[in-house]
């Protein structure tokens, strides 16, 4: 099976957002950045698939050049080699953009599976698996969290998470493309030998195909207004804690 | 035209279905343009009797073998040409899974903008409405405008506005589409949906949750937020990643994914706050906040916060709830 594993570089959690001047987006140079979470679990689930179906893995990714980080990442952690499709523009682009420089790419390699994570813990569209499914002709299901291979890579059977803990299982002919939800299977670290294996595997740098128009438009970016007014409470732990637990009974009247 | 896309399964509705009617109300008002709800699959007419008590201009009903059961390839091939019909500037649906299923795909085929998780709807100068939606995990806001010809979908997160808003009128008239669809193009074969396993616990009625996050680092710790729980009279809880990694049963996950709760005391231990989690908690009478990072998207929804290490804050409050 050749399945294709498309990624993104996201600020991480522990970033605190600043805005650059005209705030339509963050400061990057502030950023700190690492692999999107359900992405990693879409790399996963393909290096478990080529481990049992045989096949070959390869990355994609598209944004700036910062993305090789996480490129190199993915490929330590056992992807056969990456395709980057490398344009500044695509650090703040929206889900059509980056799923047309992905398609550009990806087109031609005739992907047997493509899995990419339900959606980014950046902008969070949760669209790009989807419309790379359409510009691909493809068929596709959504926040999966099951994969089996029927048919000798000819068909799969999948469980899809619908909400309230429900869930669907889903088939469909080969190719396809699949969103796949975190926590559907465990995730692997980089080995020191995969991490030297990683700087002889191939990365092939693509532009973005021209004349994607971006179908929205960030007019302002801002920390979100207060919808409640929180009542922070300060002092020592044993102070705070001590506080706490009198606002809950005498203020708010939720415990005895 | 703004058409509000209605969810329903078998003649029930999804209640966001009334919420997303509240926000076209209040771009009907901003766009100067009517709205008019689509409903679409097996069950349709009865949704539809239901959803003609709100103030629109009109109820119409899709029934097509292509909508059932429901698939996104039946969805976008049905859709698009009763969209076409409505002459639809905007199309707005609540943000569920099944929304985002086909949604974005419904999108691509007519190469148009599609803006998700909207929380709320701005007047950016000219007669062009901005969508409000959070961005990095509730970080920051944007406010979004679509881009190139109409119609723009809009989804709108579940809770942004609530379904009591949307205003009633009269009787709108209901009508039915119809559409011509090959069927044979639909890949996706689904089977029934099921519950992974009863649902042993019912966090929806407890009145006391302790909720655990990231924060609590590691299983051992869980022990922790279950002595809390035990002084509070509370049951316990988590977010997903505490589930995902087993640390906690799955029937305990609170969020769009677990259960939605609305407890009298909703106490957050080591939660960050991503929109999964609040969908699920938001509902809750007081909110308390424990995190160490004084930006995490809790604290906006918070009655009470305390910013520091909650492994000194919770032994400091078994301790003071012993008094």
């Amino acid at each position: 099976m050749k399945i294709a594993v498309c990624i993104k570089q996201v600020p991480t959690r522990e970033w605190q957002p600043r805005l650059n001047d005209d705030k339509t987006w963050i400061r990057e140079a502030d950023a700190s950045f690492e692999m999107n979470e359900p992405d990693a679990y879409a790399l996963e689930e393909a290096l478990r698939l080529k481990e049992k179906h045989g096949g070959e893995v390869v990355v994609c990714s598209a944004g700036p050049s910062r993305v090789a980080q996480v490129i190199r990442e993915a490929l330590a952690r056992g992807a056969d080699r990456a395709i980057h499709v490398e344009d500044d523009g695509l650090a703040s682009a929206d889900g059509f953009v980056t799923s047309a420089a992905l398609a550009g790419a990806m087109r031609d390699e005739q992907f047997d599976l493509v899995l990419t994570g339900l959606q980014s813990d950046d902008q969070g569209f949760a669209q790009v698996g989807v419309i790379l499914a359409e510009k691909l002709g493809l068929p596709h299901a959504t926040i999966i969290m099951e994969v089996e291979v029927t048919d000798a890579s000819r068909g799969l059977r999948v469980k899809r998470e619908l909400e309230g803990g429900w869930f669907q299982w889903v088939a469909m002919p080969l190719p396809a493309v699949l969103t796949i939800q975190s926590g559907i299977n465990q995730l692997r670290y980089a080995t020191l030998k995969g991490i030297m294996a990683a700087k002889k595997k191939e990365i092939r740098k693509a532009a973005p195909a021209a004349g994607a128009a971006a179908k929205q438009k960030i007019v302002s970016l801002y920390v979100p207004e207060k919808a409640k007014k929180t009542q922070i409470i300060g002092g020592s732990p044993a102070e705070a804690a001590k506080e706490l637990v009198k606002k809950l009974r005498e203020e708010a009247r939720v415990i005895q | 035209m703004i058409v509000v896309i209605a969810e329903q399964r078998d003649g029930t509705l999804n209640r966001a279905t009334w919420e997303t009617i509240a926000a076209a109300q209040q771009l009907a008002g901003v766009v100067g343009t009517p709205a008019t709800v689509l409903v679409p699959g097996a069950g349709a007419a009865a949704a539809a009797n239901e959803l003609a008590a709100a103030d629109v201009q009109g109820v119409a009903t899709l029934e097509h073998t292509a909508l059932e059961p429901y698939t996104p390839d039946g969805f976008t091939a049905a859709l698009q040409p009763a969209l076409a019909e409505l002459q639809a500037a905007y199309v707005l649906l609540p943000h569920t899974y099944q929304t985002r299923d086909f949604a974005p795909k419904l999108a691509a085929r007519m190469d148009r903008a599609i803006i998700t998780d909207v929380t709320g709807i701005k007047t950016a100068g000219a007669s062009d409405p901005a969508f409000v939606r959070p961005m990095f995990q509730g970080k920051l806001t944007a406010d979004v405008v679509p881009q190139g010809s109409g119609p723009h979908f809009v989804t709108f997160q579940i809770g942004a506005y609530r379904a009591d808003q949307a205003k009633k009128g009269g009787a709108a008239a209901i009508r039915a589409l119809s559409v011509t669809v090959d069927a044979s193009a639909i890949r996706e074969k689904p089977e029934a949906p099921f519950q992974q396993a009863k649902q042993a616990v019912d966090l929806s009625q407890a009145e006391r949750i302790v909720s655990v996050g990231r924060g609590i680092k590691e299983e051992a710790n869980i022990g922790v937020a279950r002595r809390l729980a035990d002084a509070l009279g509370a049951e316990i809880a988590a977010s997903r990643p505490i589930c995902d990694a087993g640390w906690l049963p799955m029937e305990r996950q609170v969020g769009s994914s677990g259960q939605t709760v609305a407890p009298k005391l909703y106490l957050a231990l080591g939660i960050s706050g991503a929109i999964q989690h609040l969908v699920g908690m938001k509902g809750s009478s007081t909110v308390v906040a424990i995190n160490k990072d004084p930006d995490a998207p809790i604290f906006e929804i918070a009655d009470y916060g305390i910013i520091g290490d909650l492994f000194e804050i919770v032994p400091a409050m078994i301790e003071a709830l012993k008094q």
